[in-house]
């Protein structure tokens, strides 16, 4: 079974890496390295919200603009499907322990920003978008899931659709249990096409569901963020970088999906 | 859209486990809402807990899963002969082209929090999550999926929804796209949220919760009853005999704010336009239309004059939270059980606890039961976040 998109527009960021531009360097083997801040500054956010935002919805909001603004896309047209493994640690950690010490002392805006949607909500918010927005999570698969929902949109009667995987680095107690480290994002605009005609430097993607494990990206950038959870998308971004052919990224349970680029 | 079969369903609430318990306290008009007995210091208020759910541990083979959420997830799985139905998807279709695809939207958070409450200290002064809760795949949002796909060996694409209270509605629009995309052959659907301190202590920080039983769309409402439940349904392209259709579904964002509703509910109104067109009905031929109803003072005013603009007078319109509470993630599908179960038995049911209408909202809503025959029923599920959904079911 595939299920193919034109891949217009890509948003990314990681430390030192703060645009796709610079990523693509990097994957290509150049030192592209940038001085990054902690976190990004989503122009999309008023400027209140852009300092209290979770690091989470910081990432996820920039690189979202960002791959709109490659594909020429209206934020505000486009449905959207946000994918995180963990959310927000760093609110999850807050919650419990607030809960574990003081529960009546819980914060409203900490409580609505802990919800797996909070991206989506500021985006949709942000942009202005009335179209459907998602937020799903699939562990370790979490960007497969989401591609294959982005794809599925499209099959669907979507002209086109954004997908945004992100997350955060983990905090507290909880961070060992939900192990992940720095603050990764990445975004696709993606759009229904045949294949019947070619777009200049705009890669056909095309997704087949097959058993069998992703082994661990050995591309630059699988390397650089292995420690980020949202690392086993890493092997498609490597792979659009260097104009490779084909990738594969987990998808669950002994199984995987394997992308073709043309 | 072409209609999607629905060849189970199931709903485990404060009512009890499964259908049967559900569909008697509708008819009896018996709330499962009680005092707030949750948690060490319980807050002023009134819950829907399932009963049991402490003195029903997971099978042993599943024992590493242990959670109150999975605890819930396993009693509405073994219900109105789920197992059965699974058993036979699995042998029409194979194991690897049944997905799932789950909503929650605290998931197993209660462990994290728990584990919060005992953690180990080390020497260096750092903390460690007691050995007994120290298990990677329960703190993160797809533990669901995870605990689900260990439980029946489903193998297609498992992945769970996580957009607040309108995760286990959007399971049905996902699953339709990922059998209309082939990626599946059936879809298992559903969601289940627990109590727990989060949303408790959570949705009191945003003085939401009531003191009292939620009284939705009566004039005196003060605020939402939180619940717990889990529930499922199976879908596939066509079936010899369903139980059901889903005949369509609508998704929007609001585009507003984070915890409040779009003050003209235009989110809502695009979600439910969107439903009856995929359904190809006109809005007169809904019989049947089970509302989000949280009976906060907000989203029931908004809400009710949404359906007022879109939906002529004779629509029987009613929220189901005084009898089940708020159950977050798994409003979704406990609302669209009963809204099935109206299109099975013919049972419209009122809106419990209200009985002063609210003078913003129209003729739809209705506080007293109905019964009759009906062809289609709409669920509403709208969540934080600004993020709509609603479902259109028909009669089989």
């Amino acid at each position: 079974m595939s299920l193919q998109a034109r891949i217009e527009g890509i948003g990314f960021w990681s430390h030192g890496l703060p645009d796709w531009a610079h990523a693509q360097g990097f994957a290509r083997g150049a030192a592209t390295e940038a001085a990054t801040p902690a976190r990004p500054a989503p122009r999309l956010l008023a400027p209140n919200e852009r300092r209290r935002a979770p690091d989470s919805v910081a990432v996820a909001l920039e690189v979202a603009l960002a791959a709109c603004e490659a594909a020429g896309r209206d934020p505000a047209m486009l449905p959207s499907v946000f994918a995180s493994t963990h959310g927000d640690l760093a609110i999850t950690d807050y919650m419990c322990r607030t809960l574990a010490s003081e529960p009546q002392a819980m914060s409203p805006t900490r409580f609505h920003n802990s919800v797996h949607n909070a991206a989506a909500g500021y985006w949709t918010i942000g942009a202005g978008a009335l179209a459907p927005a998602t937020a799903i999570s699939a562990y370790r698969a979490s960007f497969a899931q989401g591609l294959i929902e982005a794809l599925a949109q499209l099959a669907d009667g979507s002209e086109a659709v954004l997908l945004v995987a992100y997350d955060a680095g983990g905090a507290g107690a909880l961070g060992e249990m939900a192990q992940s480290e720095g603050l990764l994002g990445a975004a696709l605009v993606l759009s229904r096409d045949d294949g019947s005609h070619t777009d200049d430097g705009k890669p056909l993607l095309r997704a087949h569901w097959q058993s069998g494990d992703a082994t661990a990206g050995t591309g630059r950038l699988a390397r650089r963020i292995a420690a980020n959870i949202m690392a086993p998308m890493l092997p498609l971004f490597d792979a659009l970088a260097c104009g490779e052919p084909s990738a594969v990224v987990h998808a669950g349970l002994d199984r995987s999906l394997r992308l073709e680029l043309s | 859209m072409a209609p999607l079969a629905i060849t189970a369903f199931t709903s485990t609430t404060a009512l009890g486990a499964g259908l049967a318990a559900q569909a008697a306290a509708l008819r009896e008009q018996r709330s499962g809402l009680r005092r707030n007995d949750f948690g060490a210091q319980p807050l002023d208020c009134w819950i829907g807990r399932v009963e049991g759910l402490e003195q029903a541990p997971l099978p042993a083979a599943l024992g590493e899963w242990e959670s109150r959420n999975h605890r819930l997830a396993w009693l509405a799985l073994q219900q109105d002969g789920l197992p059965q139905a699974l058993e036979a998807a699995v042998a029409r279709h194979g194991a690897d082209r049944v997905a799932v695809v789950l909503g929650t939207s605290t998931s197993s958070i209660g462990a994290s929090e728990e584990a919060y409450t005992r953690l180990d200290r080390d020497g260096d002064g750092g903390e460690h999550f007691p050995a007994d809760l120290a298990r990677p795949p329960l703190h993160t949002p797809h533990s669901l999926g995870l605990f689900v796909q260990a439980a029946t060996g489903l193998r297609g694409p498992c992945v769970t929804v996580a957009t607040a209270c309108s995760s286990s509605a959007k399971v049905f629009a996902q699953a339709a796209r990922l059998l209309r995309a082939g990626l599946a052959d059936a879809v298992l659907v559903g969601g289940v949220d627990t109590l727990c301190g989060s949303v408790l202590f959570g949705f009191h920080s945003l003085q939401l919760v009531a003191a009292e039983p939620c009284r939705p769309f009566d004039a005196r409402r003060l605020g939402l009853s939180l619940g717990e439940a889990g529930g499922y349904a199976l879908l596939e392209r066509d079936a010899a005999a369903p139980l059901a259709w889903l005949a369509g579904y609508g998704e929007s964002s609001d585009a507003h704010h984070m915890s409040a509703p779009h003050p003209e509910g235009l989110g809502a109104k695009l979600a439910m336009a969107q439903a009856l067109q995929r359904g190809g009905i006109d809005a007169g031929q809904v019989g049947y239309l089970n509302l989000h109803g949280t009976a906060t003072p907000a989203n029931d005013s908004i809400e009710a004059a949404a359906v007022a603009a879109l939906f002529p007078d004779t629509l029987h319109a009613s929220s189901t939270k005084g009898w089940t509470g708020h159950t977050l993630g798994a409003a979704g599908i406990v609302e669209s059980a009963i809204a099935l179960l109206a299109l099975r038995d013919g049972l419209l049911p009122g809106t419990l606890n209200s009985s002063q209408a609210d003078p913003a909202c129209g003729a739809q809503i209705r506080f007293a039961p109905a019964q009759r025959r009906i062809d289609y029923a709409m669920n509403n599920s709208f969540g934080f976040g600004g993020n709509n959904c609603a479902l259109l079911f028909a009669r089989a």
